[in-house]
């Protein structure tokens, strides 16, 4: 039987507050297929690093709690020992986290970082390792390489430091690369030799790639599928294309004309009206209701399934329900 | 011509790096390092960059939160670099900033009430009844409510902080407002309200704005003109239609295609750079770009070009043009 790389099936992540146990990721489900490059987006707190934390098993066991299944090459990551997840992060999957001050060690230079991966799980001799570390510096744009693979992570600048959680991810060719806004800190001309080298490996290694941006514009670069949430679900999935150019959901919409475009200038800029909900916040219908237009009383009461397209778009919305309101972005740009 | 309001000549700040045990000077930062430009009424004058390049302390240069090591600030024509702090106290009230993070700014004790009043009582508003009134006004003009005037900072959203900090900012009627990348750290859909708002504002009240960003989307959208910035150096400055659509710079047409596009149809020749910002503390002789410069020649590594106007309004300053 062929299973996609990696299937995420109804996954649901909660913490333990003071007010009780909240869901922060709610039943997430979605696949990769090897060399497949797939982007995330969604607004701050919806979620997107904790479904990366619960795949990675670094969802804090004392407060967080992951269901569901993280199936990958058949094997359930969601019940695999922390042993066997120490042997798969790093080789087969790595991950480029949103801090890179938090995964680096301050106490080891930046080259006994890189090149204890390819020791551990490729069994490298030391300088086999280091001319590999060196040569992927370069590749990220670390000019000194060989001196800073002496230096402390204190000493390197927030882009540097960056790069070299980037070089440190691909250095082992994993499978599976997850990428937290792995760009975001980073000046343009800088992100774009990034990304220019995160799709060489892409090309090259076949690695697939889990794009977590806020950025749009990356996405449309990147990404060949992609996944939009909202408050702790998927509100939107499909292809790039189609997303881009027939999104349905109401979030959705809004978040594609709310973004200036640096080709052109518009005379008003599109603004969802107010704000995301706090997690857990609301319990009953569509969690996108306090801020959409669309709204009707069933949406307040009833939260929507999310429904399969024949395109494979997927939509969480009751607009289509009875296939009314298909063309709401249409009627939203001709109306702008 | 009419008189900007805003006039930098020559504008330079250099940190000093103070070394060894005695703590002498053995260097400094060229944060900045000699910019001209001027704003004018009721423009946005948009300030883009890498980071580090400078644009953050030119904005508080012109406050004079910093006090520049060379250069003149000509604001309504006269020069404040050479007020009384006296003086100076009356000029700031008309100019005021709005930060990336306003909530680094907001007293977490105080109520956004206490906050918005803390403006008038400094410029000496007296009467305790007006400036309540002033305090629900200006929550009406960013957007906010009367009964938001009794919380505290933190049971707000990032969008309504930055609306608080824009409301400060208003207080007393400033003519200038630098925003340093005041949108930055919210999200695309609260964004395009803040941008929305500050549009408004500027319509109804003819506010003048620096707005210092890294957004090149965010900065076509707001400005009417735009500077870019490298390595402590103006390199390029014009109509923002006219930077845009034809950006004459090496550095700014890296930039500008460096930026991914929001558009799965659109295909972009990319100019790769190689290479990282030089520092400032030793920037290189000549062109600063030269180091990573794609069409540097012979002359770019000993001298540094001038800013000049080459086409109606549109400064640049690269040896191509020579
Ligand atoms: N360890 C934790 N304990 C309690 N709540 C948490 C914890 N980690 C995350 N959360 C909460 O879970 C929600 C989702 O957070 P997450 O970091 O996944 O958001 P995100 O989509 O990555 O946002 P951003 O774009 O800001 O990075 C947030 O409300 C966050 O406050
Ligand atoms: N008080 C200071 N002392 C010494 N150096 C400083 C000081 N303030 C800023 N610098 C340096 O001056 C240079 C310009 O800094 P500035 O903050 O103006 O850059 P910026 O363009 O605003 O960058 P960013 O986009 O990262 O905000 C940087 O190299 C910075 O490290
Ligand atoms: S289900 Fe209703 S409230 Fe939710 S997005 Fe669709 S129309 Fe809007
Ligand atoms: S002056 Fe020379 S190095 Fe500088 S931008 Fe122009 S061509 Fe490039
Ligand atoms: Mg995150
Ligand atoms: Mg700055």
């Amino acid at each position: 039987m062929e299973y996609p790389m990696i299937e995420v099936k109804d996954l649901q992540t909660s913490f333990r507050t003071d007010t009780g146990e909240i869901p922060v990721v709610n039943s997430v489900s979605f696949h990769l297929e090897p060399g497949e490059v797939l982007g995330i987006v969604g607004e701050s707190g919806c979620g997107k690093s904790v479904t990366s934390l619960s795949i990675m098993g670094l969802v804090p066991t004392n407060t967080g709690k992951v269901q569901g299944k993280i199936q990958f090459k058949g094997e359930n990551l969601a019940t695999a020992s922390e042993a066997r997840m120490r042997k798969i992060r790093g080789n087969e999957i790595a991950m480029i986290f949103q801090e890179p001050m938090t995964s680096l060690n301050p106490l080891f230079t930046i080259g006994e970082q890189l090149t204890e991966s390819l020791r551990i799980h490729r069994k490298w001799n030391k300088k086999q390792a280091r001319a590999r570390a060196i040569e992927m510096m370069k590749l990220v744009g670390l000019g000194r390489a060989e001196a800073l693979m002496d230096e402390y992570p204190h000493q390197l600048s927030g882009g540097m430091r960056q790069r070299v959680m980037i070089a440190m991810a691909m250095i082992c060719e994993p499978e599976l690369l997850i990428a937290d806004e792995p760009t975001t800190a980073l000046d343009v001309t800088i992100q774009a030799q990034i990304l220019e080298l995160m799709k060489k490996l892409n090309r090259e290694t076949n690695t697939a790639i889990m794009m977590i941006t806020h950025d749009l514009g990356v996405v449309a670069e990147m990404c060949q599928r992609m996944v939009v949430m909202y408050a702790g679900k998927i509100v939107e999935e499909g292809d790039v294309s189609t997303v881009f150019q027939s999104p349905k959901h109401p979030y959705t919409v809004g978040l594609i004309q709310s973004v200036p475009d640096m080709r052109e200038k518009k005379e008003r800029l599109y603004s969802i009206p107010g704000q995301v909900p706090k997690p857990g916040s609301q319990k009953l219908g569509c969690q996108f209701a306090p801020r959409c237009t669309h709204a009707m009383d069933r949406c307040l009461s009833e939260a929507p399934p999310l429904q399969p397209f024949n395109n494979g778009q997927k939509v969480r919305c009751w607009l289509y329900g009875d296939g009314k309101g298909a063309d709401i972005y249409d009627s939203a740009i001709s109306s702008s | 011509m009419t008189q900007p309001l805003v006039q930098v000549e020559n504008l330079k700040m250099h940190f000093p790096i103070k070394g060894g045990i005695l703590g002498k000077t053995v260097g400094s930062v060229k944060a900045v390092d000699g910019i001209s430009f001027s704003i004018k009424k009721g423009e946005t004058l948009g300030l883009v960059g890498e980071s580090g390049c400078g644009k953050s302390t030119t904005g508080r240069m012109i406050l004079r939160l910093l006090e520049p090591s060379d250069g003149t600030i000509y604001f309504e024509g006269r020069d404040i670099t050479k007020l009384s702090t006296n003086e100076m106290r009356k000029t700031r009230s008309e100019m005021q900033m709005v930060f990336q993070d306003p909530f680094a700014s907001l007293n977490p004790r105080h109520t956004i009430g206490k906050i918005l009043e803390e403006p008038l009582i400094v410029h000496g508003v007296k009467d305790r009844q007006g400036r309540k009134q002033r305090v629900q006004e200006l929550l009406e003009v960013v957007g906010l409510s009367s009964y938001h005037a009794s919380r505290y900072p933190h049971q707000f959203s990032g969008g309504q902080r930055q609306r608080i900090g824009i409301a400060r900012a208003l207080a007393i009627n400033p003519k200038l407002i630098i925003a340093d990348e005041p949108v930055s750290a919210l999200d695309v859909s609260i964004q395009s309200q803040v941008l929305n708002l500050l549009q408004d504002l500027q319509k109804e009240y003819g506010l003048t704005y620096l707005f210092i960003a890294h957004d090149l989307g965010v900065v076509r959208h707001i400005s009417d003109r735009v500077g870019v910035m490298y390595l402590g150096q103006l390199v390029e400055i014009s109509e923002s239609e006219d930077l845009y659509r034809n950006p004459l710079h090496p550095y700014t047409q890296a930039l500008l295609s460096a930026v991914p596009i929001p558009d799965v149809t659109y295909k972009q020749e990319r100019v790769i750079l190689q290479g990282d910002v030089p520092s400032p503390v030793n920037p290189p002789k000549g062109c600063p770009f030269h180091t990573r410069c794609p069409k540097a020649m012979e002359q770019c590594s000993n001298i540094r070009p001038e800013l000049k106007e080459l086409e109606q309004g549109h400064h640049v300053a690269c040896h191509l043009y020579d």
